[in-house]
């Protein structure tokens, strides 16, 4: 039995311990803002956050999430979060959509350890994100605007 | 207009809009039950005035967009040109994805239901304004019956009717019933170009919110408690079948239902998704390869070879172009080229959901990019009556022309999936990445050879191209697709000769994100290029030149040196390259500047692009498809290729070799769209085309070495 908290939640789970943290949020809490891209941690749409750091869910078996706090796109809050969010939509980030959880998932931690990113540093940040529809010009722009934001 | 400038003029839009942002990025912390797919044609309370236009009690109007969303805007591009002449206000509007029918939705270009060719925005054009216009025109013969005014005193402005003389006014909600009764209007006046209020404006997006919350529904997130998951297990080659399986070890894994042989390889039902995949590794399949193909890339490419020398299908013959190669002092520069297999990679991977209602019909959930074909296909292998089936059609995870396939080869093994159980439990059949990248309808292999003449005076006079390939529309006979580009060249050249020839492959096929040009642009652009330098013609100029019959080539090509300042000078150890394709009615020219990155590959720092789509809807959408068609076309050329081993066993299997540009790849883009009011054309596919001759053509003045076969990553750090 495996526990840990969900969003702030308590859960647990009594399935099979190698099952990926990925699908225990999709398939068991039903939280489907969490995407599945690729399942061997190359495209970072499953990026949740694992202890305040970016994880990618679908290479991490819910064995090594006892006592951890998970947060996923559905439970992120606080100021980077606020940030981040109004930002993707003043310039409309999103097209498909699909990998667009992950990629936030990733600019709020850059944001909450980096409130003042420069291009190199969501380079390094955002890399493991891939965006099929190619959103990169605006996920930079919108993360600059997000800092912007917070500063100002 | 930068993106700073944009998010100004579009924050006015939505502080102006009543769009509640805090409410909608409100965090969903308790876990849902189930996760619903959303019906197709929006919910039942609503009213509709026509085939494309419903309206609720409380103002909203939803557009029922017969177009796909999976990107491209047609949903926010759709929902304008409604809005447009309805005169409502757009933070009333709303879109959602229509039911299937292939006449009452059928996209104009086609016949049939279905998105592709960016036909979305050309073909609705007039049919949705007239929609608007219908609906305004009955809900103005309501608003007159119900306070007994003349037709004519009543306007309509931002969502609001009005009665000036009596200071009567309302929304459209409480009008809608009426409305409803009302005889709609054959041909209702459409406004002129000139009295557009939302067309042409920078409109937010009506899918961006719930696509940064989490909240937007996918296909692959629909649930319930009682529903199977199925994957199938495929085989390493196309054309193979299973021999035989044994599935002894997969039903051993906890939350394994079943096993089944289904057409298109073992079906494996499980609880949860972990357990159908581990199930899936646990089976162990004997494959007949006897009908498979069997020969490797290399060896198609020799095979390939092999048609140059054999007359081809004739696409165009103009002038007398062997006359001009045997002119005294005529030189000549030849090339073969060789484009590889390419997977779309949409970032959701093909996924359906098959779910029995309490009557017996069928709902079937998923990104259908030909509706009215995927729900025929299912029908019948399920062996319901068509009316007994309904598609809806979900926002998806990107297609890139993945999801448009006649016959619906996906929906048949989706189908056969669920028509395999007993029907009692939903079930949901999925693609691993692995599936989708060696899952094949690819854009096809192709090689070109190509001969150009440059007469004694420095003239190009002849130009002879042979494209060899797989027909997508699978023809004996030509295949525009395989040569559109290419046969009508845009460039002035007196003897032009293209032909074609089809070769027959187990691979199946497809259409890729812009086609045929996704291999003519690439040959024609970087072989007028070296034409044009063996001259000593600028590129630009040299271009513009051949151009005289071509106005929006040369407006677009002329907007975008003006943009790159072509001519300045470039930094140290960089270079510039342009190419021009029209594609799909649109006009996109592309400059970039490039160096030889740290890895010896290309690295595109800028591209400057010029796009002329006709009338723009929202430029901010066409700003966006031209930013993600280079993108996606870049990371093509630089990095992609599906190709087949030693005995035809499909090399690649997920994104760590079949690459994507990454956000360090990606090249700060810049944008401008050429004023017109031309009719509107697509951009979901012209960004595409030229990047990747642009990027050579960089490349060959940088380093001398031309680039003759893509991927470039394979031949420059090989
Ligand atoms: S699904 Fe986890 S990184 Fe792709
Ligand atoms: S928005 Fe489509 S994959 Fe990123």
């Amino acid at each position: 039995m495996v526990t840990f908290t969900l969003n702030g939640k308590e859960r647990s789970f009594d399935g099979d311990p190698d099952t990926p943290l990925l699908w225990v949020i999709r398939d068991f809490e039903k939280l489907t803002g969490t995407k599945y891209g690729c399942g061997v941690a190359q495209c970072g749409a499953c990026t949740v956050h694992l202890d305040g750091m970016t994880r990618r869910s679908c290479i991490t078996p819910i064995s090594t999430v006892d006592g951890s706090e998970v947060i996923t796109i559905e439970g992120i809050d606080g100021p980077e979060a606020k940030a981040v969010q109004a930002a993707w939509v003043a310039i409309d980030v999103p097209q498909c959509g699909y990998c667009q959880s992950g990629q936030i998932m990733s600019a709020v931690a850059l944001l909450q350890v980096t409130p003042k990113p420069n291009d190199a540093d969501i380079d390094g940040a955002m890399a493991g994100n891939l965006c099929r529809c190619a959103t990169y010009h605006r996920i930079r722009q919108a993360i600059h605007n997000a800092a912007d934001a917070m500063e100002g | 207009m930068t993106l700073q400038q944009i998010s100004t003029t579009r924050r006015a839009f939505l502080a102006g809009s009543g769009l509640v942002i805090g409410l909608a990025l409100t965090p969903r912390l308790s876990a849902f039950a189930a996760t619903k797919g959303v019906q197709a044609g929006g919910e039942d309370a609503l009213t509709a005035l026509n085939a494309f236009v419903k309206i609720g009690a409380d103002d909203t109007v939803t557009v029922l967009s017969k177009h796909i969303e999976f990107g491209q805007g047609p949903f926010t591009g759709l929902a304008t040109l409604v809005a447009e002449e309805l005169d409502a206000d757009w933070s009333q509007m709303r879109a959602v994805h229509s039911p299937a029918d292939d006449k009452v939705y059928a996209n104009l270009a086609f016949g049939l239901q279905g998105t592709g060719g960016s036909t979305s925005i050309g073909n609705s054009y007039e049919q949705l304004r007239k929609a608007g216009a219908t609906a305004r025109a009955m809900l103005v013969a309501a608003a007159a019956e119900e306070w007994g005014v003349p037709v004519g005193e009543i306007t309509v402005e931002k969502g609001r009717i009005k009665h000036a003389a009596s200071g009567k006014e309302s929304g459209f909600g409480a009008l809608t019933v009426k409305a409803a009764t009302q005889t709609p209007p054959e041909n209702p006046k459409l406004k002129d170009p000139s009295q557009f209020v939302l067309i042409g404006q920078e409109l937010p997006k009506l899918d961006t919110i719930g696509k940064t919350n989490g909240t937007a529904i996918f296909t692959l997130d629909i649930a319930t408690d009682d529903m199977l998951i199925a994957v199938v297990a495929h085989p390493d080659h196309f054309g193979a079948s299973v021999k035989s399986f044994d599935d002894s070890e997969a039903r051993k894994v906890k939350g394994v239902i079943d096993v089944k042989q289904v057409p298109q390889g073992v079906a494996v039902y499980a609880d949860n998704t972990f357990a159908a995949l581990k199930g899936r590794d646990s089976l162990k399949i004997e494959w007949d390869l006897s009908k498979a193909e069997t020969r490797s890339s290399k060896a198609l490419e020799a095979d390939y070879a092999k048609n140059f020398a054999e007359k081809g299908l004739e696409a165009t013959n103009n002038g007398d172009v062997q006359a001009a190669f045997s002119k005294d002092g005529v030189q000549t520069l030849e090339a073969e080229l060789v484009f590889p297999f390419l997977a779309h990679a949409p970032m959701e991977p093909l996924d359906a959901v098959f779910m029995k209602a309490a009557d017996g019909s069928l709902d079937i959930y998923t990104g259908a990019q030909f509706p009215g074909m995927d729900l025929a296909t299912a029908a019948k292998i399920v062996g319901l009556d068509p009316s007994k089936v309904r598609v809806n059609t979900q926002l998806t995870g990107g297609s890139f022309g993945r999801k448009a396939q006649f016959g619906s080869p996906y929906m048949q093994e989706a189908a056969a999936v669920y028509a395999a159980t007993d029907r009692t439990r939903p079930v949901k059949h999925m693609w691993t990445r692995e599936d989708d990248i060696r899952g094949g309808y690819y854009r096809p292999m192709y090689a070109h050879k190509m001969r150009g003449a440059i007469d004694a005076e420095g003239r190009i006079t002849a130009w002879d191209q042979v494209i060899v390939g797989q027909s997508i529309m699978g023809k004996a006979d030509l295949d525009e697709t395989s040569v559109e580009g290419a046969s009508n060249l845009p460039y002035v050249i007196p003897n032009l000769r293209v032909t074609s020839h089809n070769v027959e492959l187990a691979v199946p096929p497809l259409w890729w994100r812009s086609v045929g040009h996704t291999h003519t642009g690439f040959a024609v652009e970087t072989f007028v290029d070296e034409l044009l330098q063996k001259v000593g013609k600028d590129p630009v100029e040299g271009r513009l030149a051949l151009l005289t019959n071509e106005p929006r080539h040369m407006g677009t090509l002329k907007k975008v040196a003006e943009m790159a300042d072509w001519g300045s000078t470039v930094p140290d150890g960089r270079s510039r390259g342009v190419a021009v394709v029209r594609s799909f009615g649109t006009y996109v020219a592309q400059i970039v500047e490039i160096s030889a990155g740290d890895d010896g590959a290309p690295r595109v720092h800028k591209v400057w692009c010029a796009v002329d789509c006709g009338v723009a809807i929202n430029p901010n959408v066409i700003k966006a498809q031209m930013e993600g068609g280079i993108g996606y076309g870049l990371g093509a050329v630089l990095f992609d290729a599906v190709t087949l081993g030693e005995g035809g066993k499909i090399v690649q299997s997920n994104f760590h070799d079949y690459r994507s540009l990454r956000i360090n790849e990606m090249p700060a883009v810049d944008v401008a769209i050429i004023a017109s009011t031309e009719k509107p054309t697509g951009v979901g596919e012209p960004g595409v085309p030229p990047i990747g001759p642009a990027v050579a053509n960089a490349w060959r003045r940088l380093t001398g070495s031309p680039v003759r076969r893509l991927p470039i990553v394979n031949v420059v750090t090989s």
